[in-house]
């Protein structure tokens, strides 16, 4: 987790920059216009602007290495985010075009420019709104199709990515948590929990997209229109990624849709099975759940001490209080 | 002995000023964020009136599974270690109530809203601190 503070960018730096680019993303555009920064994002910048040919205004977005340069260490990079998305639309996974990946000469750092998707991001709205309604009962299928299809990628094109194994994840978890200083016996709990079921390595390790979850995903009203968020993807076992999209964090308060608050389990592993996933091992996915909500608490509650030293902000402080969330939601998998 | 009015009471008033007089009149970028800082502070007054009782009862539960006293951080520690040691487990009596307990406590303070804590109140099926407190 990336716990450096973004400072604002110089955004007239920014502009300048990008309108020297235009003609590169695209050979028809004379310039930029609207530059606005996005919220949301915290370990990396996402700009929004248009690129300008004649009457004609493309809105498109930047997502950039905070401040053009710093990239965390657990972060895939930039140039290889882009080649994954790039990748994934050829296997048929809803994403946003790449148009222009960011050379040195631009003087814009690290990053790329993509295509704009008109969706709806917002998780709460997602499992609540109207708009949604019909679609709802469709997404946990659609959810399931789209892993499989991720899952399809070849590990062997993204050799920088990081390999992961099960008992490589609880150990790294475990560490982060003891790095908190903070005794917490539901966590211990759960750690001896996830050790005793450890998964093996798999057989087979897939491309694991590694943040695919309610919030991550833009939809409209015909469904998952992208996959948004590759930074944190890796190689490793398929199983994580059905199983953190089921974890309770990301259900937006309908808890008793535990596809991402907006669907069911079996409809995700019908879609996951029916595209060419492997038959779901539902043992497994459990498992994932436990480690994914674990894995949550373990980052909340790493922003108590990000609090105290790189980030005395009001919102840092609440989202430390929100670990508790993840232990009744552990209480509830491993004690009820 | 420090004077009336309780920090607990000083606190809900000035996150009334915030709501009602700050909120309405700030940008929608200092709306939200003063919105966030209400929740803080709403948070910040239910652990000063539930913290004190809930506390106490664990770590007079703590005692008990421990058999031994000590200030509630140490007794919590040693917990944590044992659990992790696989000395004590959801085996041993007493436990899961007490880690039930203490999470319900934890969350009647930092997220009473919580979707997943409202349903086990549910089905407990008992009113609780944090429906008497008023939020």
């Amino acid at each position: 987790m990336d716990l450096d503070l973004t400072k604002p960018s110089p955004e007239g730096e920014i502009e300048h920059a990008l309108s020297r680019v235009a003609r590169r993303i695209d050979v028809g555009a004379s310039g930029i216009s609207g530059l606005r920064r996005l919220s949301g994002g915290a370990s990396q910048e996402l700009w929004r602007f248009d690129l300008v040919d004649g009457e004609n205004f493309t809105p498109v977005i930047l997502r950039r290495a905070p401040g053009g340069d710093r990239v965390s260490e657990t972060a895939a990079g930039l140039e290889v985010e882009a080649a994954l998305i790039q990748a994934a639309a050829k296997a048929g996974v809803p994403v946003p075009p790449v148009r222009y990946v960011l050379a040195p000469e631009d003087g814009l750092g690290r990053g790329f420019v993509m295509g704009f998707v008109e969706g709806e991001t917002l998780g709460g709205r997602i499992v609540k709104g109207e708009a949604f309604a019909a679609v709802r009962p469709k997404l946990a299928r659609q959810c399931g199709e789209i892993l499989a299809r991720i899952h399809t990628l070849d590990p062997a094109d993204f050799p920088t990515l990081k390999r992961t194994t099960p008992a490589g994840l609880v150990d790294q978890w475990f560490d982060s948590y003891r790095a908190t200083a903070w005794p917490r016996p539901v966590f211990e709990l759960a750690f001896r929990w996830l050790r005793a079921r450890c998964p093996p390595a798999p057989p087979i390790p897939r491309l694991v997209h590694g943040d695919f979850r309610n919030g991550n995903l833009m939809f409209g009203s015909d469904g998952v229109r992208a996959v948004l968020d590759w930074e944190l993807a890796h190689v490793g076992d398929p199983m994580e990624d059905l199983g953190w999209i089921c974890t309770n964090s990301w259900r937006f308060g309908a808890v008793e849709k535990t596809v991402g608050g907006f669907g069911d389990l079996d409809d995700l592993f019908a879609g996951y099975e029916a595209a060419g996933g492997a038959p779901v091992d539902r043992v497994a996915a459990r498992w994932w759940e436990v480690l994914g909500s674990l894995k949550w608490g373990v980052m909340c509650s790493g922003m108590s001490n990000a609090f105290r030293s790189v980030d005395p902000s009001v919102e840092r402080a609440v989202i430390a209080r929100r670990t508790s969330e993840t232990e009744i939601d552990l209480m509830r998998l491993l004690a009820s | 002995m420090q004077d009336q009015p309780h920090p607990s009471e000083v606190i809900g008033a000035v996150a009334e000023f915030l709501r009602t007089i700050v909120v309405p009149k700030a940008d929608p970028l200092t709306a939200f964020q003063t919105r966030v800082a209400v929740n803080a502070l709403e948070m910040m007054r239910r652990q000063l009136d539930l913290a004190p009782a809930a506390e106490a009862q664990e770590e007079v539960r703590l005692t008990a599974l421990l058999g031994h006293d000590g200030a509630l951080a140490d007794l919590n520690a040693e917990l944590a270690a044992k659990i992790g040691a696989g000395d004590l487990d959801l085996a041993t009596p007493g436990l899961s109530e007490h880690l039930w307990a203490t999470t319900l406590a934890k969350l009647a303070v930092d997220q009473p809203s919580y979707a997943a804590y409202r349903g086990v109140l549910a089905e407990r099926g008992g009113a609780t601190d944090t429906d008497k407190h008023k939020t």
